[in-house]
C-alpha cells in the first residue's frame, strides 16, 4: 500500500502525479474463504478490516453486487454522534466516535473528521425540559452534552429564526459530534482492508446460501459459488430478502429514507442544528452545500428514491428555522433503502443459522457507526461469540423483550 | 407524489392516505406461545416486490382498504376491500 503523507505528495507533484497506484485492488472471486462478507458498504469493508488487522483473519472476501460505498454509505447525511439515550447505546455509538476520533491515522486516510457539534432545538417548554432529560442522560453515561440557553444558541447559529412558528426557547450540544466524509471512510477502509489481503469483490450480486444440514457452507453468486466457514451479512435495505434465502426471518421494515444538498455557499453555518418538532437537520459541508435530512417515507420501499410530500416538508422546514436559504436552490436529492427495527437500535451478532452472522437493523443511523460495527463484529465473527459492546443488539431480544427502545436512535438526525 | 386509487373515492394524492402496515396479520390466541406472540409483534413481512398492505383514506372518506403495491416500482397492483382473503394477492402476482 502506497502510504499518504505531504512527502508523498509532494514527490508525485514533480512527477506530474503519474505514479498514483489504485487504492485497493478490485479482486476476482476464489473459490473459498474463511470469512465472506455480503455487502461492501461501511459496515461490511470495516468488519473485513478489522478481522485482517485485530484478529489476523486474511481469507476474506467483500461481496458487493454493486460498487463499494454505493449504497447507503454514499446516501447518508455523514452526521457523527454519540448522544444516545440508553447506556447500552451510548458505550455502542461513543466507542464508534472515539474510533472515528482516531480514523484518519489508523487508515492513513483523511476522512475529514469535523467535530463541529451537533445542537438539538427544542420549541417548548415541555420539549425543553425533555432536551434535558435526553441530555443529563448522555452525561451519566460518560459522553459530553451540554445545555444552551436562546442565547447561547443565537451566537453560534446567527442566521436561525426565533420567532419562526415554533420559537426556539433552547436546546443542547454534543460539542464532540459532528460530520465527516462517507467516501473517504469507505475507501479508506478498503484500501486498508486490501492491502491485508482482503478481496474486494466488485459486480457480485449473491443469490443464495449453500448449506449443510443447519449451517451455511457457501453462497451462490452471480459469479459463481463460494464456499466460506462463516458469512456475514451487512447489507442493510435488503436484509430481509437476503436473510430469508437462508432461512432466517427478521423483524425489519425497509423504508426509503431522503437527503438533498443545495447549491455551494460561502460558509454560514459551523455546527450541526436538528429540530425533532419541524422535522428536519442542517448542516453546512466542506464544499459549501446546505445539506438538509430528511424523514423516512411512510410505508415500505425498496426504491432508493425518497416521495415528493417528504422532500416538500423538509424543504418547508428548513426555510422555517434557517429563511435566509429561500434563494438556495436545490442540487441533488437521493434516498437509501434503510432497514428499521421496532425498536429503532440495531440487530447484530449470530444467528440461529449457524455459520451465518448478521449486522443489520441500523434503519436511519448506520454511518455513525461504521467503525464499532466494523470493529464489534469482527469480534464475534474471529470468537464465535458477541462482543460485550453488542450482546444487548442480539435478535433474541425480541423474544425475551429486553429492547433497547432507542428514541435517539433516530432523533431526527441519521 | 403516488397516486393511489381509492376503492370509495377513486383516485388520490398519496397525503390523503395514512400507511396501515403489512395486511393479513392475524392476532394469535392468548394461549399461545413467546415466539407465536414474537412472530405477531414484530416479525411482519417486508417483501421486495409485491406486498400486502393496508391503506387508510384518512383526509377523504375515512374507509381502510387492501392493496397489493410493489415495494420497488410502488406500482398498486390491486385494490381490494378489508377482510378480503388473502389469495387476492396470488392471483395479482400472475
Amino acid at each position: 500500500m502506497q502510504r499518504y503523507s505531504f512527502w508523498s505528495l509532494l514527490q508525485h507533484s514533480f512527477t506530474g502525479n503519474s505514479g498514483w497506484q489504485a487504492a485497493w485492488r478490485n479482486a476476482p472471486l476464489r473459490s473459498s474463504y474463511d470469512v465472506v462478507i455480503v455487502g461492501g458498504g461501511g459496515h461490511g469493508l470495516a468488519t473485513a478490516y478489522y478481522l485482517a488487522r485485530k484478529h489476523g483473519i486474511r481469507s476474506v472476501a467483500v461481496l458487493e453486487k454493486g460498487w463499494i460505498g454505493g449504497g447507503n454509505s454514499g446516501r447518508n447525511t455523514q452526521v457523527t454522534r454519540s448522544n444516545y439515550f440508553y447506556p447500552e447505546s451510548s458505550a455502542f455509538f461513543d466507542h464508534s466516535l472515539k474510533l472515528y476520533e482516531g480514523l484518519g491515522r489508523e487508515l492513513n486516510f483523511n476522512v475529514m473528521l469535523s467535530q463541529r457539534g451537533h445542537m438539538v432545538l427544542a420549541h417548548s417548554a415541555h420539549e425543553l425540559d425533555m432536551c434535558r432529560r435526553w441530555m443529563n442522560s448522555i452525561v451519566m453515561n460518560g459522553v459530553d452534552a451540554i445545555m444552551l440557553t436562546p442565547e447561547e444558541i443565537r451566537r453560534r447559529v446567527p442566521i436561525l429564526n426565533f420567532r419562526a412558528r415554533y420559537p426556539v426557547v433552547g436546546g443542547f450540544i454534543q460539542p464532540r459530534a459532528g460530520i465527516s466524509r462517507h467516501d473517504a471512510v469507505v475507501w479508506g477502509y478498503a484500501r486498508s482492508a486490501s492491502a491485508l489481503g482482503v478481496d474486494i469483490v466488485q459486480g457480485c450480486e449473491v443469490n443464495g446460501f449453500l448449506r449443510s444440514g443447519d449451517r451455511v457452507t457457501g453462497l451462490e453468486t452471480s459469479r459463481g459459488r463460494v464456499s466460506a466457514e462463516r458469512i456475514v451479512l451487512s447489507v442493510a435495505g435488503n436484509s430481509t430478502v437476503l436473510a430469508n434465502r437462508a432461512g432466517l426471518r427478521l423483524p425489519l421494515t425497509t423504508m426509503a429514507l431522503q437527503a438533498m444538498v443545495s447549491e455551494p455557499v460561502k460558509p454560514v453555518l459551523n455546527t450541526l442544528v436538528m429540530s425533532a418538532v419541524i422535522h428536519v437537520y442542517v448542516s453546512q459541508s466542506d464544499r459549501g452545500e446546505i445539506v438538509l435530512g430528511a424523514g423516512a417515507d411512510g410505508y415500505h420501499s425498496y426504491a432508493q428514491r425518497g416521495g415528493v410530500p417528504q422532500l416538500r416538508n423538509t424543504v418547508a422546514a428548513a426555510l422555517e428555522l434557517f429563511p435566509c436559504f429561500s434563494r438556495l436552490r436545490l442540487m441533488r436529492q437521493w434516498a437509501g433503502a434503510v432497514d428499521i427495527t421496532p425498536d429503532t437500535t440495531p440487530i447484530m451478532g449470530l444467528t440461529p443459522v449457524s455459520g451465518l452472522y448478521i449486522n443489520c437493523g441500523w434503519g436511519t443511523g448506520g454511518y455513525k457507526a461504521i467503525p464499532a460495527g466494523g470493529d464489534t463484529m469482527a469480534y464475534t465473527v474471529a470468537h464465535n461469540r458477541p462482543h460485550h459492546l453488542i450482546a444487548p443488539f442480539s435478535l433474541e431480544r425480541f423474544t425475551s423483550g429486553a429492547l433497547i427502545d432507542e428514541g435517539a436512535a433516530a432523533g431526527v438526525a441519521h | 407524489m403516488l397516486q393511489i386509487e381509492c376503492p370509495y373515492c377513486g383516485v388520490r394524492d398519496e397525503q390523503e392516505f395514512t400507511f396501515g402496515g403489512p395486511s393479513h396479520v392475524e392476532r394469535p390466541t392468548p394461549e399461545c406461545s413467546d415466539e407465536v406472540w414474537t412472530a405477531y409483534l414484530y416479525f411482519r413481512e417486508n417483501a421486495r416486490g409485491p406486498h400486502a398492505e393496508r391503506w387508510c383514506h384518512s383526509f377523504g372518506c375515512g374507509q381502510w382498504f387492501n392493496a397489493v403495491r410493489d415495494t420497488v416500482t410502488h406500482v398498486f397492483h390491486r385494490v381490494y376491500a378489508i377482510g378480503e382473503a388473502r389469495r387476492e394477492l396470488e392471483e395479482s402476482r400472475q
